[in-house]
């Protein structure tokens, strides 16, 4: 029988330097953080992310892993400005190429299509055109004539994506209220991998009524890490929300404070070590749900 | 006529962006606009769309801050961010945002200030600023009126599509752009100027023309006559307080949370 399991070492050992990564989740969102965190203890460099930004761009820009981002925003929503990819980009330090939301959207699901592009009009008229030089625009091949931007497909060399649930054919649910865009990074990736608040039986996994939780195929999937609180500190719920008092402290440990951040949170043996560390899963499951 | 603060004074201001607009999904971004947003709906254009400001939409606006423990809204559909995105290029919606700098044209940025490559100060990102404004209607809220804001030439990074020809595909107008009004804590201005020039269509109580043209960094349009912008009424002022913001968050909005005419004491 299939058996997709991995170990957190195991799935970033399969990366390789100057590689597209593409992470799932939105902001404080479901983010895949303990595979971050396995990356920032990884010798990896060089990578290029693709991602609807929160704190994993922020603690992949602290450590010096992004060589290039592609992005829309970097957001920790509660704190609006992400402090660690401001440093870096106001440092230049990573190539910044920023897109219109929609548009990496519009890149991710060209690459699933195997498209070599999708159009739209969005970032037509704006400096997106002029700091992403590259792209180019197609008019329309009806009587309209329009002329379009044509987004390039973003072929991902792995996705990483948090889920609620999966078993270890590399089947899933996401059973948060948004499943974002985490279908199109899975479907954009030649190798996606998923961590897991529960891994469950098959027979566990799907119902008629979960079945419209279940976002892809396990086909697309090539592996499956069982990582409660994986998240954290954005939210998976159901479960647990935003750790805004984590993501005060982390947003704090700029500059001289990075080490001792990093020192205490990343450099830890495994998840076991960071989930004690952050207060255990009692604290983590009475933080309450933020409100927008 | 009761006192009313500068937040209350740009909240019914900023409402008046909806009135019109029929069946769109009205998006307030930050604590201002959306407390306009639903004010709007809870008055004047009830057939709005809404949501709770995550995923779900809802039926009547939801209260900014600390709610009742089971106070659940009633919930009349679900907008993840993939729904948003078909609904917006469908050009269904009506936003109000808060640019970082903006300019003659109504070009916005919420990106960086200074250089692409090396930015003095970065900030967001475009985010669906290109998208937003090519395919729906959209307004702005600016709480301080500046020169930093209102800037001369072009703001530093264009996120956001204005009535710039030189920019446009083809030097046509895209069908979508539909700029509508700017509230600031000075005056509410529009696009309805010559050639689409941004001009001012009311100015808060106590404000001058004078003092909003030298607080911005391009010329304003200047009408024979400029009305005072409209105080909140009894009815507004009671949905804000009692309603809409019952923790007073919008006391935060302002420095020091002013009256709305600025004569009055408070």
């Amino acid at each position: 029988m299939l058996d997709k399991r991995m170990t957190p070492a195991e799935i970033v050992g399969r990366l390789r330097d100057g590689m597209t990564i593409g992470i799932g989740g939105w902001a404080t969102r479901r983010k895949p953080m303990a595979l971050v965190r396995e990356i920032l203890r990884s010798p990896l460099r060089d990578l290029t992310v693709v991602s609807y930004g929160g704190p994993d761009v922020g603690l992949l820009c602290a450590a010096g892993k992004i060589r290039r981002l592609i992005f829309g925003f970097v957001s920790l929503d509660v704190l609006p400005l992400d402090a660690h990819f401001r440093a870096a980009r106001q440092a230049g330090a990573i190539e910044c190429t920023e897109y219109d939301e929609g548009m990496v959207l519009l890149g991710l699901r060209a690459a699933g299509m195997r498209l070599p592009f999708l159009p739209t009009r969005s970032g037509l008229a704006t400096d997106v055109l002029r700091v992403n030089p590259g792209l180019k625009t197609v008019c329309s091949p009806y009587d309209d004539g329009e002329e379009l931007l044509a987004v390039p497909a973003i072929d991902l060399d792995a996705a990483l994506l948090h889920v609620t649930e999966a078993d270890q054919l590399g089947n899933c649910v996401i059973l948060s209220p948004d499943p974002f865009f985490d279908e199109l990074f899975a479907r954009a990736a030649r190798e996606c991998y998923l961590s897991c608040e529960r891994l469950v039986p098959t027979e566990e996994i799907c119902s008629r009524e979960k079945a419209r939780y279940n976002p892809f195929e396990r086909s697309v999937v090539t592996g499956v890490v069982h990582i409660p609180y994986g998240a954290h500190p954005t939210a998976s719920t159901p479960g647990y929300g935003i750790d805004v008092a984590h993501l005060k402290e982390y947003s704090d440990a700029t500059g001289d404070a990075w080490p001792a951040y990093r020192a205490k949170y990343v450099d830890l043996a495994d998840h076991a070590a960071y989930l004690a560390t952050v207060g255990g899963a009692a604290r983590l499951d009475a933080i309450p749900a933020p409100v927008f | 006529m009761p006192y009313y603060t500068l937040a209350e004074l740009c909240i019914a201001a900023a409402a008046e962006a909806w009135r019109n607009d029929g069946e769109v999904l009205a998006s307030g971004m930050g604590l201002l606009p959306r407390l306009a947003a639903s004010l709007a709906k809870l008055t004047f254009n009830q057939a709005l769309l809404m949501t709770d400001s995550e995923c779900m939409l809802v039926a009547e606006p939801v209260p900014v801050g600390p709610r009742k423990i089971g106070s659940e809204p009633i919930f009349e559909g679900w907008m993840p961010y993939a729904r948003t995105f078909d609904l917006l290029w469908g050009g269904r919606r009506h936003a109000m945002v808060g640019p970082v700098q903006i300019d003659r044209y109504g070009q916005s940025n919420i990106s960086v200030v200074g250089d692409h490559a090396r930015p003095k100060a970065a900030f967001l990102g475009v985010r669906g600023f290109p998208g937003n404004t090519i395919n729906h209607a959209n307004s702005m809220f600016v709480p301080t009126h500046s020169t930093r804001v209102f800037v001369p030439g072009e703001v530093d990074m264009v996120g956001g599509v204005g009535y710039n020809p030189a920019r446009w595909p083809g030097g046509r107008k895209p069908a979508g752009l539909d700029l509508r009004i700017i509230v600031t804590d000075l005056a509410v201005l529009d696009f309805q100027g010559p050639d689409r020039q941004i001009r001012v269509t009311s100015l808060h109580p106590g404000a001058s023309f004078e003092q909003v043209q030298e607080n911005t960094g391009f010329p304003l349009a200047r009408p024979d006559a400029i009305p005072t912008t409209a105080a909140p009424t009894d009815e507004q002022l009671d949905l804000i307080r009692r309603v809409l913001d019952p923790h007073d968050l919008r006391a935060t909005v302002f420095k020091g949370d002013p009256p709305g005419d600025r004569a009055v004491k408070p």
